[in-house]
């Protein structure tokens, strides 16, 4: 579909009729392919919420029988580590962030019936339904499930007698390949259809927050994963047809899979972040009736990031055994992208200053996101710097640092655009008591997991380690993991809400209206759900998103594709 | 400092990274009670009342855009702060090497540590060298560790001194420390080397520079009894 | 605090200003090709660093044969040729040519394929396997990986052969031909770039 909407007043709707197979299974409508990622990273989440489960429960009664699983030998434990980073990464965020909320929502928020490539879209979803199938079977083969963490350093994971996975690494690389290659169609996608497809009138500057990240995540991700991919290529290559590339007796270089892993990883995180960052801020301005603070310093500190995010990656690599001379200048640079991020915090918070806040349940994700990300932002600070790093590299301060940065993002944000955006994905209300107690249990029980494993790290708590009690300077931390493990606990079955809100809600949920929150994005001009196609007629944009209690207008708020007359009182 | 009441360190430069972990931590948390503290004081204050009407603040003015930017100019001075800080501390650590009282080599592997000293020579590899479950050193004298692997990645760290070096098969990586206090330190390997990762702890016995020598003489005269009763039983089965 | 409004006022329904007046399949097309310039430049930058940290390299490369290298440049440059012509014999609607052009694109595509199948089968009977080192184990990965990727437009390409012959390819054929072109250029700069650092090294001294 090369349609150029600028052309074409009244959109033409090709009804076929549809089978099951092809509404539901074949589709190739972005709304029904956005479900079908968030399907696979909601169910993939509660995998990898399981292995996070058995994890956490090892740490805190290391050597006892886990309920529920049994005892957790220490070659399952490191396959455990290593799935659960694996899934979290690839297989929910990406898909729900980029997946799911880039799908359903650039269409709509410009104006578009569907996607530049409706057939590749399908293409990509299906790609991922097949590489979580093969990361699945990469836990059942013989010989150990991958084991060499999400990072899967050489020779460790290049050697399978080291690690003792032989087709289980080879069937993660697969997987990873074959995820990579979903994300850069969908990429391919996204970019064009907002380039190419915006409605007349939606100039760049008057684009969604949203679909500015998202089209920047995904162009981050598309430049970022090359050198990896290559490096995947060289690491199955090394393990099946004995090329050299990662082994010291034969010429190889070990550090270079982590210079071609990092220099992707770190983007990674961005690509992952931004999404869910664009998500608050659509979010914010809609609950506190109010613009959203800094658009344009907000969108220019978005590519700045974008571009910081390329040359920071050896700052994964302090104490490698790199040349410690490089480390000086990738701190300088990792501490100076505090500083882009810093503008979208302060612009967030800005936001609420003299708004009229309604703390409905998206708003209070958005909220709950904000406060835990602050410390996910400012313990990053400790990393960045070379020195601290040089205690605190592989401790569990870093896992707590992460963890305090993709968790809000992923999943309290993530939840913020699952509540915010559901009206319109069904066509129902959820239910906002369940809704706020979900966010009360997630946001209290994640806060009591992660904050032990601060104090953890200070203590020189190194990660990956199943059992904590064989060193004599872990003992006194023990109980951080007792209470993180109850914590841990707690978050997983405070999810529970959530899960019977979802369905009952898409079941029997009250009907919603067109546009239940009053917000100004194209997609609250379309029914809920849209039909196949989108929009009856094609938008004309007059202004930008976030007019909001705007003076003069009876209305606090103005839809952007609504003209109305406004009185200029006199300036000054 | 919060890393020293966590885990005292025990070398010269222990208390210089500490300080640059305080100084982040103090700067951390600063930041983030302010931060905190307005987004729950606007959450309360600007919370929805009827007819109180939002106002239309876009922050596109400079004048607005203020609010964001003098604060974040004033983070930025917090992060150059940081920089000159680590900086230093990292040319100590990592920079060129005090030169060695005592050097060892390290021999890390799946899952365990050799430490390997000069025999009587003074020199390595001569056949005399001295194998050592235990990493044992003088106080107060400065000590080159020569780091490397059999296998796969691996990590020297010791928590109380603070020193931490990954260590790479088919390389030698130097480190160094001074350690101040006498006492027996761990050892814990931190870069995953494979599913026994866990129990790859090692010792590191730091005694006054007398008890070392005597240690080390010991050690060295033990060795050489070995060799002798080795030779004879061999020339006693020619 | 003063409210700006004069921004926030009515805009006329202006026509949206396009990033780019590109189709877009061809707008895909180069980001496409941006992905793939960061993979094969992550694998090329990487060899050309260890190349220098090792010293050359130059024993290893002089078992490469520039004369069959440049027999292989030869027939990509031609096809790439082959395939300009079938794009301007399509904007002039001359069927027979584009035909005839894009079969001598596949068979030329197919020979480097064939030469390179000779050059493998010669380095592994002399015993130059991927595992000898660092030299080889980047010469097949890179050689391999711009095969696969020959191999990829030879499908392409055959397609839309086989879409001429049928009379399927002429609804949109000028576009198609011309994402396909892009493509196969690409290819055949990857080649260029490979060519030289791969094949012609220094004399062994």
């Amino acid at each position: 579909m090369e349609a150029q909407l600028s052309h074409i007043e009244h959109v033409d709707h090709h009804h076929h009729p549809q089978s099951l197979i092809s509404k539901y299974v074949f589709s190739t409508d972005h709304k029904m392919i956005a479900k079908q990622y968030l399907a696979v990273g909601l169910l993939m989440a509660l995998v990898g919420g399981a292995m996070a489960y058995l994890i956490r429960v090892q740490l805190a009664w290391p050597g006892k029988p886990v309920t529920g699983w049994g005892f957790i030998a220490p070659g399952s434990y490191m396959a455990m580590v290593t799935m659960h980073g694996t899934i979290m990464v690839f297989f929910v965020a990406m898909p729900i962030l980029l997946g799911a909320f880039g799908n359903y929502l650039i269409p709509l928020m410009i104006g578009a019936p569907d996607m530049a490539f409706p057939r590749l879209n399908m293409m990509s979803v299906w790609t991922l339904f097949v590489a979580s199938l093969v990361l699945i079977a990469s836990m059942l083969v013989p010989g150990s499930a991958p084991n060499a963490g999400w990072t899967g350093y050489p020779p460790l994971s290049a050697v399978p007698e080291y690690s003792g996975s032989t087709w289980g690494i080879n069937l993660w690389l697969l997987a990873l390949a074959l995820e990579f290659s979903s994300f850069l169609m969908g990429g391919i996608n996204f970019v064009t259809t907002a380039i190419n497809m915006r409605a007349p009138g939606l100039t760049f500057w008057r684009l969604p927050l949203v679909v500015w990240m998202e089209i920047t995540a995904s162009a981050l991700f598309l430049l970022s994963v090359g050198p990896l991919v290559a490096g995947s290529v060289m690491l199955l290559l090394d393990r099946v047809l004995g090329t050299t590339f990662y082994a010291p007796s034969q010429g190889g270089d070990p550090l270079l899979w982590q210079h071609l892993f990092w220099f992707f990883g770190h983007p990674e995180v961005y690509v992952i972040a931004l999404p869910a960052i664009g998500m608050m801020m659509e979010i914010l301005p809609v609950f506190a009736r109010k613009p959203m603070f800094g658009y344009r310093a907000i969108i220019y500190s978005t590519i700045i990031a974008g571009f910081l995010s390329l040359i920071v990656w050896a700052h994964h690599m302090f104490v490698s055994g790199m040349d410690p001379r490089l480390a000086t200048p990738f701190s300088i640079l990792t501490i100076l992208i505090s500083i882009p991020f810093a503008v979208m915090i302060f612009a967030m918070i800005a936001t609420l200053w003299r708004g009229s806040i309604i703390f409905s349940t998206p708003m209070l994700f958005t909220l709950a996101a904000l406060s835990s990300f602050l410390i996910g932002g400012v313990t990053g600070i400790f990393l960045g710097s070379q020195a601290a790093d040089i205690y605190l590299h592989d401790s569990y301060f870093v896992v707590a640092h992460f963890h305090y940065t993709l968790f809000p993002l992923l999943f309290m944000g993530g939840f913020a655009g699952i509540y915010y955006w559901f009206p319109k994905m069904f066509g129902k209300m959820y239910s906002e008591p369940l809704g706020k107690l979900h966010c009360v249990l997630t946001f209290v029980f994640f806060n009591l997991t992660f904050i032990p494993l601060f104090m953890a790290g200070f203590g020189g708590a190194p990660r990956r380690i199943y059992f904590p009690y064989g060193y004599d300077f872990l003992k006194p931390l023990q109980h951080y993991h007792v209470i993180a493990t109850y914590g841990a606990i707690g978050l997983l079955l405070g999810q529970l809400p959530f899960v019977i809100n979802l369905f009952a809600s898409m079941i029997s949920g009250r009907k919603a209206e067109t546009n239940p929150w009053h917000a100004n994005t194209l997609e609250w001009t379309a029914p809920s759900p849209p039909p196949h196609g989108n929009f009856e007629h094609v938008p004309h944009v007059v202004r930008g998103p976030y007019d909001y209690s705007v003076p003069g207008v009876a209305e606090d708020w103005v839809a952007q594709d609504k003209v109305v007359t406004v009185t200029v009182a006199a300036a000054g | 400092m919060i890393s020293q009441t966590f885990l005292p360190g025990v070398s010269t430069f222990s208390g210089s990274v500490d300080h640059v972990i305080n100084l982040i931590f103090v700067l951390a948390v600063g930041w983030f009670i302010v931060l905190q503290g307005l987004v729950i004081y606007f959450a309360v204050r600007y919370r929805r009342r009827p007819g109180v009407k939002a106002s239309f603040i876009t922050g596109e003015s400079w004048g607005q855009l203020a609010w964001v930017l003098v604060p974040v100019a004033l983070a930025l001075v917090c992060d150059l702060g940081i920089d000159a800080a680590g900086g230093d501390t990292w040319e100590t650590v990592k920079g060129e090497l005090p030169p060695p009282a005592v050097t060892v080599h390290v021999m890390a592997q799946q899952f365990s540590w050799k430490f390997t000293y000069p025999g009587e020579d003074g020199k390595f590899g001569t056949g005399h060298d001295l194998v050592e479950d235990a990493l044992h050193v003088p106080a107060g004298q400065v000590v080159h560790v020569v780091l490397e692997s059999k296998d796969v990645i691996h990590d020297f760290f010791v928590p109380a001194l603070r020193l931490k070096q990954d260590i790479l098969p088919g390389r030698a990586i130097t480190a160094w420390f001074n350690a101040t206090e006498p006492g027996t330190y761990e050892i814990a390997c931190s870069q995953l080397c494979g599913p026994a990762h866990f129990g790859m702890r090692g010792k590191v016995v730091v005694d006054a520079p007398n008890d070392f020598n005597t240690w080390l003489s010991a050690e060295r005269a033990a060795q050489a009894k070995k060799a002798a009763a080795d030779t004879s039983a061999t020339r006693g089965n020619g | 605090m003063e409210a700006d409004i004069a921004i926030h006022a009515n805009a006329p329904a202006i026509e949206t200003d396009s990033l780019v007046s590109l189709p877009a399949s061809r707008v895909a097309l180069w980001i496409f090709l941006a992905g793939e310039i960061m993979i094969f430049g992550g694998l090329v930058a990487c060899f050309m660093l260890y190349r220098i940290a090792a010293g050359g390299w130059t024993d290893e490369a002089s078992h490469v044969d520039w004369q069959v290298g440049t027999i292989n440049t030869v027939v990509l440059l031609t096809s790439s040729l082959t395939m300009i012509l079938a794009l301007a014999a399509v904007r002039r609607n001359d069927q027979q040519a584009v035909k005839r052009f894009l079969a001598v694109t596949v068979a030329l595509g197919i020979a480097f394929l064939g030469v390179k199948a000779f050059e493998y089968h010669g380095h592994i009977v002399e015993g130059f396997t991927p595992s000898k080192g660092m030299f080889w184990s980047f010469y097949y990965t890179m050689t391999g990986l711009h095969a696969l990727h020959v191999t990829g437009g030879i499908v392409v390409n055959s397609i839309l052969l086989i879409m001429a012959i049928k009379g399927t390819l002429w609804a949109r054929g000028e576009t198609r031909l011309e994402i396909a072109g892009l493509y196969w250029h690409f290819v055949d700069v990857v080649w260029i770039l490979l060519f030289p650092l791969l094949y012609l090294s220094l004399e062994a001294k």
